[in-house]
């Protein structure tokens, strides 16, 4: 089998989403430093991964992907029959309900949660002052966003059925960012997913994509 | 049993489900939800879709909602007799798909919605479109745009050379933007402007197309 290849960035929670989708597969992979400081992700050479400049990107032998949630869906069904089970498989409707909670972590969670970490993550990391502004609109958003979850994970133990899959997975490099900052709050104050959330990040492959960032 | 799409045939959302019903003929029934009154805000629609919004889609005993969600579910149902939207007999076909889908998702979208927000939402609410924020997406969404003219370049289309549900999910969108003073993002390029004009052109979009009213008096 070829080699596996990511290409990104430690800090990215993007490259830990497929980080994290690798180790729960067992699959062997080899990491491949991107250094976005000095620009390399807009180099001729990199935009040859990923057209849009970003991290990560994967390589397979010579099958390229880029957007972490296509990259995790390939490496889900290539390695079906490896490491632990993250789709949902049987039915379309079983298909269908994964594909609509992955939807709702894309287009519902990240864009509140995503600029969240940039303002009370990266900034403060990068020297920049975070806009309270900013944070107050989108604790709002999110909290409305949670709310929806903490009466599905009352019915669900996880988001899309009774086990881990992709859906909870694709939340895992934001929520622990968010963990380390004021917003925690969004979660500890709804019991369901507070217990949820807990979970998810105790599991041995996010352990894991965390211990790669202290080497 | 048929299908129920409950939405508004002039919404892009519900639109993108629709291109895709029609695009693999299944059978589907419509159901009007009442915007104005705030029906999509109401108990019965909210057991459908917790987020309030429009479309959600029933077929017996499942019940969905987000649009591309609900597109894929059809491409998949009802793949053969409409083609292969998904690509589902070939992994790394079905992976490239899945990869401009997130880029339709990821990267189009989130330039292109506050677009569409301020020359049709805002004037329906009785304001005025926001030149800034219109001049701010559309320099970004020219640089994703610039990505897919180099891209169909070399491909047909967005996957590789056969149409999929990743050119059917930029569908209604672009077909509102076509109306617009930011339509030359689409026509100053000229590999995305001859997909456009080819994907645009199929029937099953053509069906779609009709109901897609907003702006008009």
């Amino acid at each position: 089998m070829a080699v596996i290849k990511v290409h990104g960035h430690l800090l990215s929670t993007a490259t830990q989403r497929v980080f994290a989708c690798l180790y729960e597969k067992e699959v062997e992979f080899q990491f491949v430093p991107v250094n976005t400081e000095a620009g390399e992700h807009k180099s001729e050479n990199y935009l040859s991964f990923n057209p849009f400049g970003q991290v990560p990107a994967f390589e397979e032998g010579d099958f390229k992907l880029f957007e972490s949630r296509a990259i995790n869906l390939y490496i889900a069904h290539e390695y079906t029959d490896k490491g632990n089970q993250l789709l949902l498989s049987g039915s379309n409707k079983s298909m269908a309900v994964l594909e609509l909670w992955k939807e709702v972590e894309a287009h519902q969670f990240d864009p509140a949660s995503s600029k969240l970490v940039w303002e009370l993550f990266y900034k403060p990391l990068f020297g920049k002052t975070t806009d309270t502004a900013v944070v107050e609109e989108n604790e709002t958003k999110l909290a409305k966003v949670l709310d929806v979850y903490e009466t599905r994970l009352a019915q669900s133990k996880y988001l899309a059925c009774d086990y881990f899959t992709l859906a909870d997975l694709h939340h895992l490099p934001t929520i622990q960012c968010l963990l380390g900052s004021p917003a925690k709050k969004l979660f500890d104050s709804r019991p369901h997913v507070s217990a949820w959330v807990a979970d998810i990040t105790a599991r041995p492959a996010w352990s894991k994509v965390l211990a790669m960032q202290k080497k | 049993m048929t299908i129920k799409l409950y939405g508004a045939a002039m919404s892009t959302c519900t639109a993108r489900v629709l291109a895709c019903l029609h695009e693999t003929g299944a059978e589907f029934e419509l159901v009007p939800v009442n915007l104005l009154n705030g029906e999509h805000k109401q108990p019965a629609f909210l057991a459908k879709n917790p987020f309030g919004q429009i479309p959600a889609l029933e077929d017996g005993d499942l019940t969905l909602f987000e649009s591309r969600s609900m597109s894929t579910y059809v491409a998949e149902k009802f793949k053969g007799s409409g083609g292969d939207l998904l690509r589902a007999q070939n992994l790394k076909e079905a992976a490239l798909v899945k990869t401009w889908m997130e880029v339709e998702s990821q990267q189009f979208s989130p330039a292109i919605s506050p677009i569409f927000y301020q020359f049709y939402i805002v004037p329906m609410q009785g304001g005025s479109p926001n030149q800034a924020i219109i001049d701010e997406n559309s320099e970004k969404l020219g640089k994703v745009l610039d990505v897919y003219e180099k891209k169909l370049g070399s491909t047909k289309y967005l996957a590789g050379d056969f149409y999929s549900l990743a050119d059917l999910h930029h569908l209604s969108y672009i077909y509102y933007l076509m109306k617009t003073p930011s339509a030359k993002l689409i026509n100053e390029r000229p590999h995305v402007k001859a997909w456009w004009e080819d994907i645009s052109s199929r029937p099953a979009f053509e069906k779609v197309a009709s109901g897609l009213i907003l702006g008009e008096k």
